[in-house]
């Protein structure tokens, strides 16, 4: 590489715009974590400071941890988001896979059929919907859930897929039809690994709405049993929420899991868009 | 193939998604409600005592936060799938639900002789011919004070207006405290604590509630825009940034005893015993002139009514004729002072603070909010404006004047008295 | 697609059904039926208790009533502004970050993109209540930071001012979503082939102008996808002001954007009864904008892209 690109100052440069927007990013996060473990009166006192023994104080996690089941709630949601996004990734690809690869009638309108559900907030048919999970006896059900945020991550999914799919060369595609291969066998060995990276991507964008969601656990599932993290926090906020060593305490614990979660599938995440640039 | 995978996959997580609930041979009821603060009072005292004396009836409390409960609510009764038992709230909004045949008709129900007119007027048709909600308790607005703060600087509750503002002047005089904790960032808090607090003294109550309904009077007339102007005086006495301070923040701020005075309404109390670390006391709002007759907002605030399509009705029943028994009054209203009963019955409460408020129906006059009953059957809706518009006078964005005009206005667009 | 001619041979290509079927079914049934089942309320108008079809009626008292007119030209203008904050700050950030990350020797690379998407992966309910707590006049975090770089005296309460409150809550939703945008485009840089930047910088053609000549061409369909979904993403949001500053969106309904005004309409707020009619048209209303859009993208935008195939 020449070195022109790897002037000291440039990359000096670059680490302190990134060192200052990740200090962006992360410091109103620190600040609730670093609160949530001190006492009422340090919180309001000297809300930047770290804790110190005199004032470390878990009261807020006690409360948190007595009122529910926290760890039921975060079961739910990584059950509901886990096997949204795999049939939304699996029923996302196929589709596009169709769009972007074979000439049939209909074949823009089918697409434009399935952007549709990008342009109205699925929360608008909400009383339908419930009175289709009424009907079919899944109120209460992580299925309703799943049902639900799987028809909404499709339209995405297959509309961000089929761009990428469109960009899989033909000839590679080709040199396997003339192999005999089928055309499953093309989608799930030859399209579906070079496309990975917009996997990956559409993978994140379909977890965090799905995993955020307030609206439907509240109104398909808001039995004790079926209770989502997010609900779970938001009615705990919404109980004590002049108690702030609980509310902080509950923040962090909404916060956390997804973070751990998070930096572990990032792993994953990026290997999967760089072992997709590398071919 | 694939399809028998989804198939699979949808039997596994629907499996997983109904174990926790398994049917018992008894009745179970589900209250939907909005008071998620009540939780623990309802799960440790008010069903225990119940399900002690009707075995064979279990109650689950499942509450959503207050912003969604109405949404929430009318949402899971269009499709069928809301619990057995409907927190009420005041006037029109249960009203609506009861004209669409999601609420029982509760006239007949044992128990609720024990109530008097005024009492159920809120949930009641307005020929006053059906009742459909059991009252539960009224809140009544005033003013909450930090006492030490009031010794320290030598004041004493103010009974006038003129009073009221003097002690005010003095606080911010001495700088020691916040005059006033109030925000009007939630918008509800300026018109709730602030207007439908100091009102009633300016409409005289019920007389001038009525009127209004009645069109004789009109939100441009004095009487309606004095509260908004005296809201306007307020501007000086309230913390830095009052304008992005939220409900909560409000009430840390006068239970950190960072401030002096707090625009309250009586539901504040138990929490307030919590969290505070200094004595408090209370006073009505502030009339004009000393010797002037004193109103108050006692406000029917929550009831709770019957799911029509309950598939226990008796047992429903049951439990509500428990809750108009004067057993849940005593209970519910000494677990939650600041909740006062509705019943008849005389209802003996521990609390002093609960005690001071309740002490004032005795000399002053009750009236409910001005905007609860007829006023907010349309769009826009005069209660939500009211809110909007309080939180502007109040930040200065809009004169007492203007504000009044256009509620009028805004009234006048749906609204015809009858004559 | 040259394929084609060789393949259709079989009349009735199964295979192409079996690819769409679940995905037709499932999305059908769960979100378009029900859909339309509400929007076409927007024809519909309860009278006494009685449904009745009343054609563009809703339409007319939307746009003709000056109470309800108002209301929606203040939240289009909102979201507009909503919309023009996120285009003309999130993205430029996202696409810069992405370009400094995506430089092969940079160390530590993996460390920041983790960090610079966490905000992204936050809850609605959690970041606007973050949010809130900071910017609280009571805690005093943010006069307190402001007070070391010496701006304090800029210090106001920004959420509680009609002027600042929109402005802020789209600052707060950049700081959110940023990563999204940083994120397609640093999938698109790595997937530009070595080969392409080899050839460049044999031609002498390095860094800034590498990116501008090079690159930037390179990344246009993905920049055009983050541009349409940052738009959508914008007309439907509802949520971060929702958490942050209530269903009425105060002060004043200076921060009412469309998914706001149409959540109060459609279930109703507090007193507010909802009105599914009313609330129907104005989701109808906001569908045709974004479809507007969708399509202003689709014909005019997406077919003028060159799309390079590796």
């Amino acid at each position: 590489m020449s070195t022109a690109t790897h002037s000291p100052a440039r990359t000096f440069a670059a680490h302190a715009v990134l060192i200052a927007y990740t200090a962006i990013a992360l410091f109103p996060v620190l600040l609730i974590v670093i609160n949530s473990f001190k006492s009422r009166n340090a919180i309001f006192r000297s809300p930047l400071a770290l804790p110190t023994p005199e004032n470390f104080d878990l009261i807020g996690y006690a409360t948190v941890l007595k009122q529910g089941d926290f760890f039921l709630y975060f079961q739910n949601s990584l059950i509901v988001t886990v096997v949204s996004l795999f049939l939304v990734l699996l029923f996302g690809a196929m589709a596009a896979f169709a769009l972007s690869e074979y000439r049939f009638k209909g074949n823009t309108l089918m697409g434009l059929y399935l952007a549709l559900g990008i342009m109205i907030p699925i929360r608008l048919g909400t009383v339908a919907i419930l009175q289709l999970m009424v009907a079919s006896g899944l109120v209460n059900t992580l299925t309703a859930l799943i049902l639900v945020y799987t028809a909404q991550g499709l339209p995405l999914a297959v509309f961000i897929l089929s761009e990428f799919m469109k960009q899989v060369s033909d000839d590679l595609k080709n040199a396997g039809r003339i192999d005999g291969l089928s055309e499953y066998r093309i989608f799930f060995r030859l399209v579906l690994p070079l496309v990975r990276p917009a996997m990956a991507t559409v993978a994140v964008f379909t977890m965090i709405p799905i995993w955020n969601d307030l609206w439907f656990p509240l109104i398909l599932a808001p039995s004790e049993e079926t209770k989502t993290v997010t609900l779970g926090a938001q009615i705990f906020i919404g109980q004590y929420v002049t108690n702030w060593n609980a509310v902080l305490a509950a923040l962090s614990l909404a916060i956390l899991p997804v973070l751990v979660l998070y930096v572990i599938f990032s792993r994953q995440l990026i290997r999967g868009i760089t072992s997709g640039a590398v071919k | 193939m694939r399809n028998k995978l989804f198939l699979a996959l949808l039997m596994g997580t629907s499996v997983l998604g109904t174990a926790g609930g398994a049917f018992a041979q008894d009745a179970t009821l589900t209250i939907e409600s909005w008071r998620n603060d009540d939780l623990p009072i309802w799960q440790d005292k008010l069903i225990p005592a119940f399900e002690a004396a009707n075995p064979g009836i279990k109650v689950t409390f499942a509450p959503s936060a207050p912003t969604e409960y109405n949404a929430a609510l009318n949402a899971k009764l269009d499709a069928g799938s809301a619990g057995d038992l409907i927190t009420c709230r005041p006037f029109d909004a249960s009203l609506e639900l009861f004209n669409k045949g999601h609420l029982g008709d509760l006239t007949d129900l044992a128990g609720m002789e024990n109530f008097t007119d005024v009492a159920k007027s809120a949930w009641q048709t307005d020929d006053g011919k059906s009742t459909f909600c059991v009252p539960m308790a009224s809140v009544i607005h005033g003013f909450i004070y930090n006492k030490d703060a009031f010794d320290q600087l030598g004041i004493t509750p103010p009974a006038t207006e003129e009073e009221f503002f003097a002690a005010l002047e003095k606080i911010k005089a001495d700088g020691n405290y916040i005059p006033m904790a109030m925000g009007t960032k939630d918008l509800w808090e300026a018109a709730t604590m602030g207007y439908q607090n100091i009102g009633p003294n300016y409409w005289h109550g019920e007389e001038g509630r009525l009127a209004l309904i009645k069109g004789e009077q009109k939100l441009t007339d004095p009487q309606w825009v004095g509260p908004f102007e005296t809201l306007a005086k307020w501007k000086h006495y309230l913390g830095d940034g009052f304008e992005a301070q939220t409900y909560p923040d409000s009430q840390n701020l006068f239970t950190l005893g960072r401030a002096a005075i707090y625009p309250a309404g009586s539901w504040e109390i138990s929490g307030f015993n919590t969290q505070a670390q200094f004595k408090m006391g209370a006073f009505p709002p502030p009339v004009k002139a000393a010797g002037d007759t004193c109103y108050i907002s006692d406000h029917n605030d929550i009831g709770i009514g019957m799911n029509a399509k309950t598939k226990n009705p008796e047992a429903a029943k049951k439990f509500l004729s428990w809750v108009a028994s004067p057993e849940f009054a005593s209970i519910y209203a000494n677990a939650l002072p600041g909740f006062f009963s509705l019943s008849s019955t005389p209802v003996k409460m521990e609390d002093p603070l609960a005690q001071e408020f309740v002490s004032w129906r005795d000399k002053c006059k009750s009236t409910i909010r001005s905007t609860y009953q007829i006023l907010s059957r349309g769009t826009p809706n005069l209660e939500n404006e009211t809110w909007v518009k309080s939180a502007n006078v109040i930040n200065g964005t809009e004169t007492p004047q203007q504000a009044g005009e256009e509620l009028q206005k805004g009234l006048d667009s749906w609204y015809k008295p009858a004559k | 697609m040259v394929t084609e001619t060789a393949r259709s041979k079989s009349p009735i290509r199964w295979h192409i059904a079996v690819f769409l079927a679940p995905a037709v079914l499932i999305y059908t049934l769960v979100m378009i039926l029900p859909l339309f089942g509400t929007l076409q309320l927007s024809l519909y108008r309860t009278i006494d208790g009685v449904r009745q079809f009343v054609g563009i009626d809703n339409f007319r008292t939307l746009f003709g009533d000056p109470r309800w007119s108002a209301s929606f030209w203040n939240a289009l203008g909102n979201n507009v502004w909503f919309f023009i904050i996120h285009m003309v700050v999130q993205n430029p950030i996202g696409i810069a970050l992405a370009a400094i990350l995506s430089h092969p020797k940079l160390r530590f690379a993996a460390f920041y993109r983790t960090a610079i998407f966490i905000p992204t992966v936050l809850s609605f309910v959690v970041v606007g209540f973050i949010w809130k707590l900071i910017l609280s006049p009571l805690w005093g975090v943010a006069p307190w930071m402001m007070d070391l770089v010496g701006l304090k005296s800029w210090f106001t309460p920004w959420l509680g001012k009609e002027e600042y409150a929109l402005t802020t809550l789209g600052l707060i939703s950049v700081w959110q979503f940023v990563g999204i945008p940083m994120m397609l485009i640093y999938a698109a840089l790595l997937s530009i082939p070595d080969e392409v930047i080899e050839a460049a910088e044999m031609d002498g053609i390095t860094g800034m102008s590498q990116f501008w000549k090079i690159k930037l061409p390179l990344i246009l369909p993905a920049i055009g996808i983050i541009s349409i979904l940052t738009f959508v993403g914008n007309f439907n949001a509802f949520d971060l002001i929702y958490s942050a500053q209530g269903a009425m969106a105060g002060p004043n309904y200076a921060t009412d954007i469309l998914g706001t005004f149409l959540y109060r309409t459609f279930f109703g707020f507090q007193l507010q009864l909802g009105d599914p009619n009313m609330g129907a048209t104005i989701a109808s209303m906001m569908f045709f904008i974004i479809l507007a859009g969708v399509c202003v993208y689709l014909f005019a935008i997406q077919t003028r892209l060159r799309r390079y195939q590796f």
